[in-house]
């Protein structure tokens, strides 16, 4: 499974997800797509695109062919674990919630 | 996302700034300088105008965007230079822009040039950001601090243009047989206004000699460093160097301008003394 | 053995198969559209909420793309420097507009090259208001504050809309338009304090673009049949006349900053209704313009197929070059 709207080799240029540091000590966040021959452009493309209002100090691109997701069918089982396990969480533990710096 | 744009503290200088700081000193630049800075904005404002011409026409939309920034930033140095070259004569940015006819423009005939196809107006981009990189680094350490503060910004973002131009010249130039030729046709037509930029003229070497201005032949060299390896290693071949007339910053041009300048100014000039 | 019963039991029991994940899947999207979240590109979606969303997604892209042209007109005219720079500016975001909206569509299933091709053939539609043209100046002022201004109350909405993709591009493109619509109202502004001739050329552009804008909204409500399907999926927030009301409301009190007069000589506060009462458009123009004899439908089609045709070889030649990089590399490798 490869990032929506990924075309393979139909299009001319394929494309390409992007994703920008808005500054340093942020993670890059995903921004949008965009089209591209190669990735050399598509980071070019991407800094004219998705930075020309100073929204970024770094951008990262990816060719959405070569993203692999989570199967959507098996939305369920993949991420039914974590519920009912809230003892993972600080929230849980209420018998400390009025201890000083704990 | 609050934190996504930080242009609000940006303290880059813009066209606006500099007319306030100029309103405010007494220190405006004499006659040469104004000159100078006004064959600069020149050079700068005619590109745009013609980069400007690609907006809604480009290969791609992604290129239509890249090419309307390449066309601002040269706007925006326009800009710059105009309004300092203005307050030696008491005029702004806009009365230089659109009630001067062609012969006292002083940009270089290259600038002038009709876009052609992509592979044309990537060709002219290409010598005029070789040419433009080599010139606001040297003018950034210009004794006008001025000058200085222009060149710094845009010696970054014309830095930029070139990486540009150098990719399109080795996909087209590699690309296709069709790229090729069109590529080849391109750097042929535009070759022959190169060399005007690298001439001196005693103007600007009265202001050389004072650590003002940049000499048009120290230029040369990078240009030969760096444009007929490109060439070459794109699989082209550097043009045959023709005799040019040149004379752009003594007011002299090709059969491209008028008709720029015309249709530049038309709106302006059947409205004078009008604000927009 | 009889294969072929064999083979229809296999297919009986896939289609049964499908049936089931159907199922499920237009139990999750009836939750999810119940409970005001997002559908994203994987979900299971009806194919008439699909093809909605394409249609409606990829015709937002058209009309960003075919108008960048009523306005880079002016970007060679434009009467300052400054005003050339914002003009240049937006018509810009145009174009990274359109792109952010194809890219939403492209989630969908749909690439952009399908959706140019529609777009140059003539088969898909943009919003007929870029069918007029812009034979002033001013005309840059009244697309700014009318026909941006009537998008923005259009596309407001859309940032909440339920397709995840859709919502996302419409969150960037409100942020960006922000500009769009006080540059253009700063220019009739300029003009109305500037000379009687610069004060009559804003009077008769906004005469000309009026009507055209508030007839942006789309058909009145019980002529728009699709609206109400729209409305329960969530892709459309609010109906066509309420979006319009809206729209002429904050309209009047900025005509009279301004100081132009807008074509209505119905227009009147309605103290009862608590809105201000306009008068009847003529859709008949309004279907004309939509049908493609407006005047500038062919050119706006025709300048884009030839920004299209004539970047062919570029895109191509980029391609070739991308193709002939990664085989070295593979050959460098192996």
């Amino acid at each position: 499974m490869t990032s929506p709207g990924d075309s393979g080799m139909r299009e001319t240029w394929p494309l390409w997800e992007v994703f920008v540091r808005a500054s340093r000590g942020l993670s890059h966040v995903h921004a949008g797509s965009l089209h591209a021959p190669d990735e050399i452009m598509a980071v070019r493309n991407a800094r004219d695109l998705y930075t020309r209002r100073a929204e970024g100090v770094s951008v990262w691109v990816v060719r959405a062919a070569a993203i692999t997701a989570s199967d959507p069918d098996a939305k369920d089982s993949f991420f039914e674990s974590p519920q009912g396990k809230e003892y993972r969480h600080a929230t849980y533990y209420t018998e400390s919630d009025a201890v000083p710096h704990l | 996302m609050s934190h996504s744009t930080n242009h609000i503290a940006s303290t880059a200088i813009t066209p606006e700034s500099i007319a306030q700081s100029l309103a405010s000193s007494s220190d405006l630049p004499d006659v040469a300088v104004a000159t100078y800075a006004l064959g600069l904005g020149d050079d700068a404002l005619v590109l745009a105008q013609r980069l400007g011409e690609w907006i809604a026409r480009a290969p791609e939309l992604e290129e239509d965007v890249a090419l309307g920034n390449i066309g601002l930033d040269q706007l925006g140095h326009a800009r710059s230079f105009l309004t300092y070259a203005g307050s030696a004569f008491g005029k702004t940015e806009d009365e230089l822009a659109y009630f001067r006819d062609e012969p006292e423009f002083l940009n270089h005939q290259l600038f002038e040039q009709p876009n052609g196809d992509f592979a044309q107006t990537i060709a002219k981009q290409m010598i005029a950001s070789v040419y433009f990189v080599a010139l606001y680094r040297g003018l950034a350490a210009s004794n006008d601090a001025m000058l200085a503060a222009i060149a710094a910004k845009a010696a970054k973002e014309v830095d930029y243009h070139l990486d540009h131009c150098v990719q399109w010249v080795k996909r087209l130039g590699l690309g296709t047989a069709e790229s090729n030729r069109r590529m080849q046709r391109g750097l042929e037509v535009m070759w022959a206004f190169a060399d005007e930029l690298f001439r001196s003229d005693a103007p600007t070497d009265s202001l050389v000699a004072l650590g003002i201005a940049v000499s048009p032949s120290s230029l040369r060299p990078a240009f030969d460093a760096l444009v007929p390896p490109l060439i070459v290693a794109s699989g082209l071949t550097v043009p045959v160097t023709t005799f040019t007339r040149g004379g752009g910053r003594a007011g002299l041009h090709s059969e491209s301008l008028g008709p720029l300048l015309a249709e530049m100014q038309v709106l302006a000039r059947a409205h004078p003394g009008a604000s927009w | 053995m009889n294969t072929t019963t064999d083979v229809t039991t296999d297919a009986r029991a896939d289609a049964r198969a499908a049936q089931i994940a159907d199922e499920a899947g237009e139990r999750r999207f009836n939750e999810l559209l119940a409970s005001e979240s997002r559908v994203e590109p994987s979900d299971w979606m009806p194919e008439g909420y699909r093809k909605t969303l394409i249609r409606q997604i990829s015709q937002h892209g058209h009309s960003e793309i075919i108008g960048m042209q009523p306005e880079s007109n002016w970007i060679a005219r434009a009467p300052s420097l400054k005003r050339k720079a914002i003009l240049m500016a937006k018509v810009q975001d145009e174009a990274g507009h359109g792109l952010y909206l194809y890219s939403a569509a492209q989630t969908l299933g749909v690439d952009r090259e399908t959706m140019f091709d529609q777009l140059i053939t003539g088969k898909a539609k943009y919003s007929s208001i870029f069918n007029y043209t812009t034979p002033t100046w001013a005309d840059m002022g009244s697309i700014g504050w009318l026909v941006d201004g009537a998008a923005i109350c259009n596309q407001v909405p859309l940032c909440r809309v339920s397709y995840g993709p859709y919502g996302r591009a419409m969150v960037r493109i409100c942020k960006e338009e922000s500009f769009h619509q006080r540059q253009g109202f700063e220019i009739l502004l300029e003009l109305m304090r500037g000379t009687d001739a610069q004060k009559e050329m804003a009077q008769e552009s906004v005469n000309r673009w009026y009507a055209p804008a508030l007839m942006m909204f789309g058909p009145p409500d019980e002529d728009s049949p699709n609206s109400k399907q729209s409305m329960a999926w969530n892709i459309k927030r609010f109906s066509n006349d309420d979006l319009r009301q809206r729209f002429v409301d904050m309209l009047v009190p900025q005509a009279e900053i301004l100081g132009v007069t807008l074509p209505d000589a119905a227009l009147r506060w309605n103290e009862e209704r608590g809105h201000y009462d306009f008068g009847d458009l003529d859709w008949s123009e309004f279907h004309e313009v939509l049908a493609g004899r407006g005047p500038a439908n062919t050119i706006r089609v025709s300048r884009r197929r030839e920004a299209h045709e004539n970047g062919a070889w570029v895109r191509e030649a980029a391609r070739a070059y991308a193709d002939a990089q990664a085989e070295s590399r593979r050959g460098l490798v192996a």
